[in-house]
Formats: C-alpha cells, structure tokens, sequence
C-alpha cells in the first residue's frame, strides 16, 4: 500500500523520479563492488569517480579536451548538416538527381565510419579537420535521408495553392519547404547530436594529441579506470546536452504542434452549434 | 451573355491525360460560359472531369488545347487570379488562423499594414473572432474549411472555385457550412464555380446547375436555379425544389 502511493507520488513529480533512478543506480553500482570484490583498477567505486573527475576540472584537463571535442563535434554537425541538406534538397527536387546518386549516397551508408576515420586522418593530418569530417560523415546520412523525407512529404495541395497564388520558387521554398519539412529535418539533427559525438571519438581514437577520446584512451593505458570512467561520463553529458539543445529548439521552432487550451474551442464550437 | 458580363469563357477545351496505353480523353471542345458573379454547381458522374476542370481554370493543369478567359483575360498569359478551396481545408499547420489568411497576400507582396487590416476583416466575415491565434490542430473540420474559404477569398480573386469543399463534413455541419457559404458569397458577390455531388446542396446554393456527362465530358443539363433568395434549408420540401432534384437526378448517370 504504502509503496504504491510512493509509485504514485513518483510518477507525478519527474524530478525526483530521476533522483530515484540515479540513486538506485549508484546503489547497484556499489553492490557489483562489494559482491564481485572488485579492486579500483577494474571498477572504480562513485566516489571515486568523483573525486577524479573534480580533481581533472581543477587541473584544467578536463575542460581543455572537452572543448576540442566540442568544437570538433559543433564543426562536424554544421559542416555534414549543411552539406547533408543540401543535397537532400537537390535530391528531392531531382529524380535525375536521386537516380545518379542514390548508390553512392547508399555506400556512404554501408561503409562503417570506424574503417575511413584512419583514411581521413592519413589525408587531414591528426588535427582538428579529420574529426570533423569523421562527424560530417556519420551525421550526413540520416540528416540527408531526412531532409528527402520532408521536403518530399510536402502536401500536394499545398503545392498546388502555392502555384494558384502564382508563388515564385523562391517563396514556395520560404513559406512551404522549409516550414514543412522542419520537424524531420530537427528529427534528423536530433539523431544527428550524439552521432557527431560518437564520430569525435572515433576520429580521437584513431589518431590524435588532443581530445575526450585521447584522454580516454591515455587514462586507459595507464589503467586510471575512474579517469575513463569521467570522460565516459563527460562525452554522455556533451551528447546529451546537444540533444536537448536540439529539443529545445524544436519546442521553439513547432510550438504549432503542441495542442493548447482543447477545452476553449470544444466549447465554442458546441456554442456555435446551438 | 453580352461580353461584359462573362467572368469565365471556356473555348474549345481539350484535355488528354497520357497514360499507357495512348490517351485518356477528359474534354474533347467542352465551351462554356460563366457570367459574372454567378455561382455555378458542377455535378456529374465521378471521374467525370469535375476536378479536372477546376484545375484547368486555375492554370494548375495545361490544357491540350483550347481558350480560357476570365474577365477577357487568357488564362495562359497574364496568371488568373482565383482562389481555391479543396475538399480539405489544406491549412498550412506552422501559421496561425490568421496567418493562413494572410498567406495569399504574403505571396502577392502587400503591404504588411493593408494585408492585416484585410485579413482581420476576412476572419471576422467567415466567423472566426477570437481564433486568430489558435494553430490549425486545434480547429474543428468546419472551423478550418472557413479558414480556407478566408483564404480563398482574402486577395479579392476573380473567381472562387470549391471543389467538394464540404465533402469531409458529417450532414449536419455540412448544411450549416453551406448557408454560412451563401451569406459570405452574399456579402462578397463573387463568382464562384464549386463542384459537388450534393443535388440539395446545388440547389440550396446555385445560380445555376451544370451536369457533365461521363467522360469525355460535355454539358448534360444547364439549368438555371430561380428558387427565391435567402434559401432557407425547409425550401427543399417544396414541390418545385424536389422536381429540379429529380431533374438533375436523372440527367446524372
């Protein structure tokens, strides 16, 4: 009885729910430590974790990598977006288009980004530009196959009264295109954010003096397990921020799709009805 | 009909639609003639051409040959200005009531200030006050069809085309939409060309009363619709509305 009013109380307040949640975690995190016997160097215990990540922020380490991450992942994200809607527009304008590139478009896909990020560093140099191509490259798919989606969704009809009201291309692209294909184009970016993470790491993995991922592989060689733990943690919370950046983007851009005050127009059409 | 007073004149009119197997022949020399500020029912049998029509008009679909004017104007050269209505409300659901109301004068570039003044006074006309705000999702079926006719009307077009504009509509709403058609058509004296395939609906609403035949489609019956104006919905139990049903009822095949 008793637990079920908490379950209650629970799912009414989000908030707390999570604090729940990430209590409970820790607790089943300190449980596998004390159960498997497990020395730091395998599982580092919470706090542990803790006093390792404080003591990377207060050298300045952390921040250091984090925002050549960053910046690699901003730069991917804009660069493989831009390119990404780009040519999803050109090829949901252009069954010629679709035609003579869909195989090639299909391959970009296929090719797993693990096996080209060595080739892009060999070409770009360990620097900044090869991680971002490696991000441009595993967000330009679903954010191209997006963008076709939705501009290719594009109601007929709307078209149509487009094309009645005599609107240029320029305004059709403006007033119907765009506005009508941003929810999918945002699904896509969304899924896009912590791909351009992943392909970070990947891209640090593979060849680089700077970097969350370099940090996490040196702390690793090193067997500095909480270290690797706190970079774990730190590119969850960078994805997880762009995500709801993403969302909260969305939230401002397709307030058009939240349903507000049902009540107020029920009301008004039983009204104008009697 | 003397020149002046034809708002659309249809000439010769061909259209084939290709599909495989050679062509499918929608109107072979159809000629017809609207005058000016008449509102026309189009009934016929389905896959008739009704639609097709509608959009020729709206030089949304090319015809193979043939001439089509309004007010004098060739529809091909200087681009005719109409409003439609589909049978839905086609609402782009980013903007506002108002700002699908706005939406024609947006794309003609008005003046900002003149565009809301006339907008605000369409939505008043189709009965929307207080919704100006609302986002199309939250609309009812007849709510957003009003919003279209606004639309359809905003830029003060020289044809109003409808095609089945109530066709979503449960009966009730449908009727209702219909006398709340005839007043805004009555405050704005439009021409209008609707298709249909309601026989009380034409004769509630029409002018006049035009029935294709199958394809390719000629004018089966052109009959003028004298029934005094306002038309309550009882006029339909009258001896004189139901012989101009049976009339048009038969003339459909």
């Amino acid at each position: 009885m008793a637990l079920k009013r908490t379950n209650k109380w629970l799912a009414n307040h989000p908030l707390w729910l999570g604090v729940f949640s990430l209590g409970l975690g820790t607790l089943g995190w300190y449980a596998i430590i004390w159960a498997g016997e497990l020395p730091p160097f395998i599982l580092p215990a919470p706090h542990e974790v803790l006093a390792r990540f404080s003591r990377a922020l207060s050298e300045g380490i952390l921040l250091r990598h984090a925002w050549v991450t960053l910046q690699e992942v901003l730069g991917g994200l804009l660069f493989g977006s831009g390119l990404a809607v780009t040519f999803g527009y050109a090829l949901a304008k252009s069954k010629f288009l679709e035609r003579l590139l869909a195989p090639y478009v299909i391959a970009s896909q296929a090719i797993p980004t693990v096996a080209v990020a060595p080739l892009l560093v060999i070409w770009f140099g360990p620097g900044v530009i090869s991680k971002v191509l490696v991000c441009a490259l595993i967000v330009f798919f679903p954010i191209l196959i997006n963008t076709l989606f939705g501009v290719r969704n594009v109601p007929e009809e709307l078209r149509d009264l487009m094309r009645s009201l005599q609107a240029t291309p320029a305004q059709t692209f403006r007033m119907l295109e765009v506005p009508a294909a941003l929810p999918v184009l945002l699904g896509g970016l969304r899924i896009g954010a912590t791909l351009a993470v992943i392909g970070a790491v990947v891209g640090e993995f593979v060849g680089a003096d700077k970097g969350l991922g370099y940090l996490l592989n040196l702390a690793r060689g090193q067997y500095d397990v909480a270290m690797v733990f706190v970079t774990i943690f730190s590119l969850v919370l960078m994805a997880l921020s762009l995500y709801g950046l993403v969302v909260l983007a969305e939230r401002l851009l397709l307030r058009w799709r939240r349903p507000e005050n049902e009540e107020r127009i029920m009301i008004a059409e039983v009204e104008r009805l009697q | 009909m003397p020149e002046n007073e034809v708002a659309l004149s249809i000439r010769g009119l061909t259209t084939t639609f290709s599909n495989g197997n050679g062509g499918l022949l929608v109107f072979d020399g159809l000629d017809l003639e609207i005058a000016d500020s008449e509102f026309v029912c189009l009934l016929g049998p389905s896959g008739s051409g009704k639609s097709t029509l509608l959009r020729t008009v709206a030089a949304l679909l090319p015809p193979s040959s043939g001439e089509i004017r309004l007010k004098g104007k060739p529809a091909d050269g200087a681009p005719p200005s109409v409003g439609i209505v589909f049978q839905d409300a086609n609402l782009m659901p980013w903007r506002t009531v108002l700002d699908n109301i706005l939406l024609p004068l947006d794309v003609k570039g008005w003046d900002p200030e003149r565009a809301l003044a006339c907008a605000n006074e369409m939505v008043g006309l189709v009965g929307l006050q207080g919704f100006e705000d609302v986002y199309p999702h939250d609309l009812s079926g007849g709510m957003a069809q009003r919003v279209a006719i606004g639309r359809a009307l905003v830029h003060d077009p020289d044809l109003l085309l409808l095609d089945e504009p109530f066709g979503a509509l449960d009966a009730l709403r449908r009727e209702q939409m219909g006398m709340e058609l005839l007043r805004i058509w009555e405050a704005r004296r439009k021409t209008v060309l609707m298709v249909t395939h309601d026989i009380s609906e034409a004769l509630l609403l029409a002018d006049r009363v035009l029935v294709f035949t199958e394809r390719p489609a000629r004018v089966a019956l052109d009959v003028r619709i004298d029934l005094p104006r306002p038309r309550l919905a009882e006029l339909r139990y009258t001896a004189e509305f139901t012989q101009l049903a049976r009339k048009i009822h038969s003339a459909i095949k």
